[in-house]
Order: structure tokens, then sequence, then C-alpha cells
């Protein structure tokens, strides 16, 4: 206990001169900001830093070099990010058409039923994405649910349309679709209901509704759906790998192969900084587009 | 004043059940064409949900709704040659003033030059600067959105136009100025206009007719001053403001008893088979005496409070448990200090006489 006195009082001392250095935000904010730097920035610098190393090697501590970005250009990678644009742009389009009418029962016609049936599609977030891909494997595939069912009941033998591109996009729609769907949902329940009515009344029919206030005015929520699904099929690996079966090497596939298989981690961190580039360059343009800030305190 | 005219719209026994409840109960009701109608009631009188089915956002569950003798029940909104100017106003957000006063004449499909003519035409009507045609109506003030919606209204160009309690949310003196904006404007296009508010004296203001509503049905219809002369019940005349009522059962001829006060008093004829009900006298009707005769009746209370309302000054006066409102002009002012005891009365011809 004698030597505690002493301590506190060169701890409140050490606090005191932090104290002087710093104003009262900043010093408050610093224990948030040395956790991002060290869990966020410093991941960051380390892939960029692996980008510019020598091939195949894991020093980063070398005289930067533009090998493994120029490898990118001369081999076949661009495929690979087109078809990860591709689905992710298919994804997007397809969840905003699947979604719109359920995110609209959702917030003026269910009613009270709403919670229930959003609870519906929460669930499957509570199982693992490979394991449900896999079920829809023992779905889909010849002799499953499906196929096995067909033949058996009408005596038909059909190709499965398992390991093809529509199939990964099949997969990506079901895996995303709550990222669209309450996005979209909260962007519709700010829609004021006596705005709609009011436009109703001056005579719109119920498509120059839509049209002229409720998809302008749900428009926030269906951009920030949008994104999150375009990044997270940007992102996406799994449904390649299990319903494409490989037969598609998406971007990321190519990343996890060369930082795994081959051991090649300069280029797989070379692939990741484009992949960001291009993920980042497509967000930004939307975002200055749809000022999000404006929007939403519009109200 | 309109009459003569033929009814514009024509309520026939208009019930509207939510569940079990009948938020509207059997309506009838003419409206004349032109005339500026208000419904008064409080909250939760079925108001709103009658003049959501006038305007055709709501389907009565019996009854019907006769527009020029025309059944227009199942007739959607969007069909309906009327226009309603909501209570939170519901403008467009995202849409420019000019946008939104042309929003109907854009869903006409008119020509852009003659739609913002025609916004124009309104905006100046309306007395809204002609520059605001451009500027975000989230960015007008309570009173200029209140223009916008007026005018985004009438560009619709409809036969009636429903008003539900829009000036509700503005502060007493915008809302003063307003109330008597829109009657002009009534004037001004000779257009039908039905009203709903909470406030009778918004509805005194501003009305041809006035209807009273209570728990769904329609208590009493009639013109301002009908209503204000000859409150039909004790719920008619307290909404009226503040009036003295007095607990009376029937006595002598020409006399009703107050068992309350121990006391009786002349009253103006009683309506047939009256037993008991209710003596209304309006604060103004009384007065102080000086001796008991120079009223018909009298009583002698306890000076309590006394307010100051601009012109006029009120007193509270309490006699026993009762309390009664005494309110006089400035230059009557009563000389007596609170907590003194005070002769009051009114003359029969000044009171109300109203069954249970």
């Amino acid at each position: 206990m004698t030597g505690a006195a002493p301590e506190a009082a060169s701890v409140t001392r050490g606090l005191s001169v932090l104290g002087r250095l710093l104003s009262p935000g900043p010093r408050n904010a610093s224990p948030l900001l040395l956790l991002l730097a060290i869990g966020f920035v410093a991941p960051l610098v380390a892939i960029v830093s692996f980008s510019f190393g020598e091939p195949r090697s894991f020093d980063v501590f070398q005289a930067p070099t533009l090998a493994n970005y120029r490898t990118i250009i001369e081999e076949t990678f661009y495929q690979s990010f087109l078809w990860s644009l591709s689905f992710a742009a298919l994804t997007v389009v397809f969840l905003a058409i699947i979604c719109y009418p359920v995110a609209y029962g959702l917030v003026r016609v269910f009613g009270r039923w709403s919670n229930l049936i959003t609870l519906f599609f929460v669930l499957p977030l509570f199982i693992s994405e490979n394991v449900r891909l896999y079920g829809w494997i023992l779905f889909f595939i010849k002799g499953g649910v499906l196929l096995g069912g067909i033949k058996a009941l009408f005596g038909v033998d059909m190709e499965s349309v398992l390991f093809t591109p529509p199939m990964i996009v099949f997969g990506m729609i079901y895996v995303y679709l709550p990222f669209m769907l309450f996005p979209m949902t909260l962007g519709l329940s700010m829609v004021p209901t006596d705005v709609t009515e009011a436009a109703s009344d001056l005579g719109a029919s119920r498509w120059q509704v839509f049209r002229e206030v409720e998809l302008p005015l749900a428009m926030p929520g269906i951009t920030i759906g949008a994104m999150l699904t375009f990044v997270l099929g940007i992102g996406a690996i799994t449904e390649a790998k299990v319903l494409g079966g490989q037969s598609i090497i998406v971007i990321t596939h190519d990343i996890e192969i060369a930082f795994t298989y081959s051991q090649n981690w300069p280029l797989g961190a070379a692939l990741s900084v484009l992949l960001m580039l291009v993920v980042g360059v497509l967000v930004l343009a939307v975002l200055s587009r749809f000022d999000l800030d404006r929007i939403l305190r519009r109200r | 004043m309109v009459s003569g005219r033929p009814p514009i719209l024509r309520l026939r026994g208009v019930t509207k059940h939510f569940g079990e409840l009948a938020a509207v109960d059997r309506i009838d009701l003419d409206i004349t064409e032109g005339e500026f109608f208000t419904i008064v009631g409080p909250s939760g009188s079925g108001k709103s949900t009658l003049l959501r089915m006038l305007a055709g956002m709501e389907k009565p569950t019996s009854g019907d709704i006769l527009l020029k003798d025309q059944r227009i029940n199942d007739l959607p909104a969007n069909q309906r040659p009327t226009c309603m100017v909501f209570q939170s106003l519901a403008l467009f957000p995202h849409r420019s003033v000019g946008q939104n006063i042309e929003f109907s004449l854009k869903i006409r499909g008119m020509d852009p030059a003659l739609r913002r003519k025609r916004a124009l035409e309104l905006m100046t009507q309306l007395r809204l600067p002609l520059a605001y045609y451009d500027k975000s109506v989230t960015r007008c003030s309570g009173g200029e959105r209140q223009r916008v919606a007026l005018a985004r209204a009438l560009a619709y160009d409809p036969q009636i136009l429903f008003f539900d309690e829009p000036l509700s949310a503005i502060d007493y003196k915008l809302r003063k100025t307003l109330e008597k904006e829109l009657k002009d404007i009534h004037r001004e296009t000779g257009k039908t206009f039905v009203y709903i508010t909470h406030s009778l004296e918004e509805a005194m203001v501003m009305s041809d007719r006035i209807g009273v509503m209570r728990a769904g049905r329609l208590v009493q219809v009639g013109t301002p001053n009908e209503i204000y002369t000859t409150p039909r019940d004790k719920f008619v005349s307290e909404f009226m403001g503040e009036v003295n009522v007095i607990d009376v059962t029937a006595g002598a001829t020409g006399r009703v008893s107050a068992g309350g006060l121990g006391a009786e008093f002349t009253a103006p004829p009683a309506p047939a088979g009256f037993s008991r009900g209710h003596l209304v006298i309006r604060p103004e009707f009384m007065r102080f005496l000086g001796s008991p005769s120079e009223a018909d009746n009298h009583l002698t209370g306890t000076l309590y409070n006394e307010y100051a309302l601009g012109s006029r000054i009120q007193y509270q006066v309490r006699v026993g448990d009762l309390v009664f409102i005494i309110e006089r002009l400035r230059q009557q002012a009563l000389a007596a200090r609170l907590d003194d005891r005070v002769l009051f009365g009114w003359d029969a011809k000044d009171s109300i006489l109203v069954a249970e």
C-alpha cells in the first residue's frame, strides 16, 4: 500500500502531460484511433506494401517493384474481375426487383404479420453460409431432391443446373437477400403514407405514385441496399466455389489461390489492391450522386 | 352565405365500422355547392374518418355518398373531382415549390410551359413570391408550406376542397391570418370547401355552416350563429368555449330548480317533456349586480380569481363547489378584491335550457 500513492501520482502526472498535448476531443478519441490504426490501417498498409514486393517473396523491406501488377495485366486475371463484377451487378439488379414487393408488403400490407415474416428472412442468417449452400447442392444435384423427384414421378431424366454461372447468381441472390431487403424496407418506411395518398388524391395512378413519389423518396434505402449487396457480391467466393463447382474462378478465388496454394503473397496483395480500387471508385461514384446525408436529413 | 343552390354532396346514412367500433355512425348531411362547411369535433369523434371517406381514401361500411346525384362510394381518390389538404400538408419533399403545385397538371400530361404559367398564377393568388418557384419545399416556412399545399390542391381544379385540420400545427398569430386568407380564397374561387377542425373558434371565423360531431354522430348542424346561440345540448354548448352550466330540474312554470345551489331560477321556455337538464349561461351574459332586483336571476359568491383577456376581463366566482365564469369589458372592471363577496346574475333570455 505504501508504494501505491507515488505510483498513482506518476500516472496522474503522465496523464496531465497527455492532457497538455491534446485537447479533450482527440484525447478521448485516442483509444478508438489506436484500435483503428492497429486493426484497420495496419493490415491495409501491409497489403499495399506486399503488392509492391518481389514476386513469390515474403519480404516487404526491399526496393518496391511493379512486377505483380505487370503479371496481372499480362495474364488473364481480367476475366475473373469481369465475372465478379457481372455476378455482383446481376445480383443487385435481381435483388432490387425481388425485394421491392417484399419490402412494400412489410411496410404497408402485412401489418402485424410483418415481424413474423421478417423473422423468416433473418433466421437463415444464423446458419453458416456453407451449410446452406451445400443444402442447395443436395436439392439441385442429379438424383437430388428436385431432379430425383422429377425422375421418380414423371420418369424424365434431366441435366442438373448446378455448376453453371446462373446457379452462382442464384446462390448470391439467396445469400445476400436480407442485405437488400432490410435497407430497402427502411427506405420505404421513410415514405410517409399521406404523401403517397396526396399524390393519388391529385389524380396519380398507382404506377405514377410509384414513379413520382414512392421510388424517389425510398431511394436512400435502395441505394444503401444496392451498395451493400454489390460490395458483398464482389467479395463473394463460396457461391462460386460451392454452387459453381469451381467452373468459374471469381477474383476473390484468384486471391485465395495466390495467398494459399501458390504461396505468392505479393500477387494476391496486388489483386486485392486492384479490387479495392475498383470497388472504392464505384462506391464513391454512387455516393457522390446520392448525397445520403442530405436525403436522410430531408424530412 | 350560399342558399337556394343545389347540394353538391349528399350523405345518406354514411357509416364506417372499424371492427365493432362505429367510427362514423349513420351520418345524413347535404353540403351546398359553394359553401364553406366545417365539421367540428373533439379528437376521436370520427371527423377525420368521415373526411377520408368523402375524399375517397376510405370506403363506407354502409350508406351512400352522392356527388351531384352520382354515387361515388367506390370511386377511388384519384378519380374523384375532389382534393384534400392534409393535416401534415403531405408536400412532396423531393420536389420544389413549383413542382409541387404543378404535380396534378403533370399527371394530366399538360405542356410544361402551360403548367408553369398556371403555377405562377396560383403563387400570385396565394401571395407566394414568384422567386420561390425553384425553392425546395423543405426550406419553406410553415405559412409558406400552407400556401403551397393550398396552391397544389387548387391547381387540380377540384369541385370540392377538403381540409383536414391543416392549421393545427401553426402558431396562433399566423393561424389567425391564414384563417382569414382561406376565407378570402373561398370567396375568390367560389368552390365548395369542407373543413375539419377541433377548434370551434376556427370554425366560427370561416364557415357558412358548421356540423358538430361527437362519437361518430352529427350532433347539430347550423350556421355559426345558430350553433352559438342555440346549442342543442350540453356537449355542443361546452364545445363552444367556456360556459357556465348549472344542473337543473323542472320547477314551476318558467322556473327551474338547481338542487346543488338550493336555488330556483327563471329560465327560458323549456322543451316539451323537459324534466332535468342544464341551464347554460355564457360568461359575457353574466354581470355583477348592485342589488338582486337588477336581473332575473342572482347568486352570491366569492371572487376567487381574475384573468385579463386583452379587451376583456374574466372573473372566477365560486358559489359553494360550483365555479362561475363572468366576463366583462375592461371598461366595466369590477371594483372588488379577491375573496370579496360579490353579487352577480343574468337574465332568463340570455340563458339556454338544454335537456339531459
